[in-house]
């Protein structure tokens, strides 16, 4: 399956290591990959996190968004920095609320996925929700339009 | 824009909006060139409030908080005038659909929205929709506080939420500032109920897990009082929580209130509590700066306290007793002596429900502008709401309202139906509802004899899916096939008060479509021979119990 990251419209080369199942890789911890599937739950790598370099989250149909939660989890709540690849079926649409929730690499087969993902940061300018991406929100930014605007009244 | 005094787009949502129009125009080229399926396409136009129904495409437009500008009425006009044909349709969620539009014109129809600050972005699809509102938030006498701003607050979050955008199932939420429910707030994913604690302070109460459709259930109290700066943090959690493990194996199991049903609500309170401690005090905790600014846009319009008996309209009412009818039921109490609130009735005799030419609403734009401050609602009830009417003014905005067919007397009374589409224009549907409603709503016609019968909701679903909120009505009317026969179930009992919430208790075998007016002429006899003084028929009903109806109902048809 091609495997794209931010800056290229075309594939890149997947040379990491594989990622084992969840409970494979409680089992011997061998690698720094895990694949989690929608239903597991995050939180069992807690204590594990430093160790791993690549999580891949699991979208078995498009239009089934528990991987977006899990990627929130990880990210903001356990403060996962390594490599978060979206796997499964994943479509260019998606790609503004992948890359919002922290995802940073994607498989994906559909034509133009990489010309889409050069733009899906820039496709909308505005955001309203506080995310690990940490793009201020437009209620962020009226928040210091007001405080810049009073501050230069007094 | 005249003065509004709602919440007007700054530049931030307009931008947003915008660029939503443009994304959109790129995936519905992308469709029509063939590089998106069907089946890929379909969620996307979901979200963008494009069904494809039984005859064309129905655009659902958002009306959040069914809050509206006079120019924002007539740009829906326009909108129904060039993309569709020439009427729309008001729903039971605040929303506006028009039943005939173009994909290839979808795109423009949706920036023509954009030019007045509107969208219809998350009016379907598995996401937040639209969130809904007391159709009197800001004008009524029994508010605690305008739960506009609460809504605004939710809507921006909810908007293109990265998280939230592919749940297990539509999401639905509604907030009510006053004691009386006119948001049926148990009745939705999540109900959202302003209330002053004994310490003077306003907060939640969060209702989850209530809804209609096949499986109609009250929702449960999660928190009791939630402090109002922690909002989008209590909905975050509830949300997650329902992202995570709500099911996914059953289209009719998918909702929160199947989640809350099936682990208790005790264990629902557990598993949001937790979430929710790990996002308290984060970046979704509400400053007080941005609340206090969004709540100075819904600041009410300049009133000055004015004579509550005005001569002209005391004579009228003396010599025109249609005039004094419609004062009775369309006229609500407003917080501002001297005015009222005026509901315009879309349910003339005969009509189907919620239904309005574009001439129509260019006329109650008029209207609003002349006597409203240019604003309108839109009730979940299907009717339209002029909020800041001056009594004096009262005589003219009937008089006008009745030009336009919208002055029936009829608001919370028999002929006052909720009704959904129906198979007329639904694919979802089993049988017809309007023509049924129709039917009722003519048999029914004499305004005396309404105001007679006093209160009474009577509601009509096509099909199971309950968007008639039939299980809620004191009559309730489901549309059944039973081998390409179109029957009808009735319930009694149904209702949305706050405090007696209920779900309406079936009458016994369905009847022919031709036997439904029968039927309700029967249950209305049976309340009329047993009524106590200023009891309703739902209040007789739940004295006598369903037997004495069920036998006259079955007698009759």
């Amino acid at each position: 399956m091609p495997l794209y990251r931010e800056g290229s419209a075309a594939p890149v080369a997947d040379d990491g290591p594989a990622p084992a199942p969840l409970a494979d890789w409680l089992g011997d911890r061998r690698g720094s990959a895990v694949a989690l599937l929608n239903t597991d739950d995050a939180e069992a790598l807690r204590p594990h996190l430093a160790a791993l370099t690549l999580i891949t989250l699991h979208f078995p149909k498009f239009s089934d968004g528990r991987a977006y939660s899990q990627a929130r989890i990880l990210r903001e709540r356990l403060g996962y920095g390594g490599e978060l690849r979206a796997v499964g079926n994943v479509l260019q649409d998606q790609l503004p609320f992948l890359l919002r929730c922290g995802f940073d690499s994607f498989e994906s087969e559909q034509k133009g996925f990489g010309e889409a993902l050069l733009k899906a940061r820039t496709l909308f300018s505005v955001v309203y929700q506080p995310t690990e991406d940490g793009r201020p929100t437009a209620s962020q930014l009226r928040l210091l339009g007001r405080r810049v605007m009073l501050a230069a009244a007094e | 824009m005249p003065d509004t005094h709602f919440y007007r787009y700054d530049e931030y949502d307009r931008r947003l909006v915008a660029e939503r129009v443009e994304q959109f125009r790129d995936q519905v080229r992308r469709r029509l060139a063939g590089e998106l399926t069907e089946e890929q396409f379909k969620p996307l136009r979901l979200t963008n409030g494009l069904y494809l129904q039984l005859h064309a495409y129905m655009l659902r437009i958002a009306i959040p908080y069914g809050t509206l500008s006079s120019r924002q009425l007539r740009k829906l006009a326009e909108i129904a005038r060039k993309y569709d044909r020439g009427y729309g349709h008001f729903t039971t969620r605040q929303n506006l659909q028009l039943h005939w539009i173009k994909l290839e014109q979808a795109p423009d129809a949706i920036a023509a929205l954009a030019e007045v600050d509107m969208h219809s972005i998350q009016t379907s699809g598995n996401c937040v929709r639209n969130t809904t509102a007391d159709h009197f938030a800001g004008a009524a006498a029994d508010e605690i506080e305008d739960p506009r701003v609460w809504c605004e607050i939710v809507r921006q979050w909810s908007t293109l939420h990265p998280e939230f955008s592919f749940l297990p199932r539509k999401f639905k939420i509604a907030i009510t500032g006053s004691p009386n429910d006119r948001a049926a707030v148990r009745v939705h994913d999540i109900g959202l109920r302003l209330w002053r604690n004994d310490e003077g302070e306003v907060g939640f109460e969060v209702i989850v897990g209530g809804g209609l459709g096949r499986t109609p259930m009250i929702g449960k109290t999660l928190r009791e009082f939630l402090p109002r700066d922690e909002l989008l943090a209590y909905l975050e959690a509830t949300l997650r929580v329902y992202n995570r493990y709500g099911r996914r194996d059953n289209l009719f199991k998918a909702r929160i209130k199947i989640l809350v049903h099936e682990i208790g609500a005790e264990k629902m309170r557990e598993e949001v509590e937790a979430e929710y401690r790990s996002m308290k005090d984060s970046a979704l905790k509400l400053a007080p700066e941005t609340v206090e600014a969004i709540a100075r846009q819904f600041a009410p319009p300049p009133l000055r306290p004015g004579r509550t008996r005005v001569p002209e309209v005391e004579a009228l009412k003396l010599g025109d007793p249609d005039f004094a009818l419609w004062l009775k039921s369309n006229v609500a109490p407003h917080r501002v002596p001297g005015h009222a609130i005026v509901t315009a009735s879309l349910k003339p005799a005969g009509a189907p429900p919620g239904d309005a030419s574009a001439a129509q609403m260019e006329g109650v734009a008029d209207i609003a502008d002349m006597y409203s401050f240019s604003e309108i609602r839109v009730s979940h009830e299907q009717n339209l709401v002029l909020p800041h009417v001056a009594i004096e003014d009262l005589p003219a905005v009937y008089r006008a309202l009745g030009r336009l067919g919208f002055a029936e007397a009829n608001v919370g009374k028999i002929t006052d139906i909720i009704a959904c589409p129906g198979l007329d224009y639904c694919s979802l549907a089993n049988a017809r509802s309007i023509p049924v409603a129709q039917r009722i709503s003519t048999r029914f016609a004499a305004l005396a004899r309404q105001h007679d019968i006093g209160d009474l909701k009577i509601k009509i679903s096509g099909c199971i899916n309950a968007c008639g909120h039939h299980h809620v009505g004191h009559i309730g009317i489901l549309g059944v096939d039973k081998n390409g026969v179109e029957l009808y179930q009735i319930s009694l009992g149904g209702d949305v008060d706050f405090g007696q919430t209920s779900l309406g208790t079936i009458l016994g075998p369905a009847v022919p479509a031709d036997r439904v007016v029968e039927a309700v002429e029967a249950l209305v006899a049976v309340y009329l021979d047993a009524r106590r003084a200023g009891e309703r028929f739902v209040d007789t009903y739940r004295r006598l119990g369903i037997q004495p109806f069920k036998e006259r109902v079955y007698a009759a048809v």
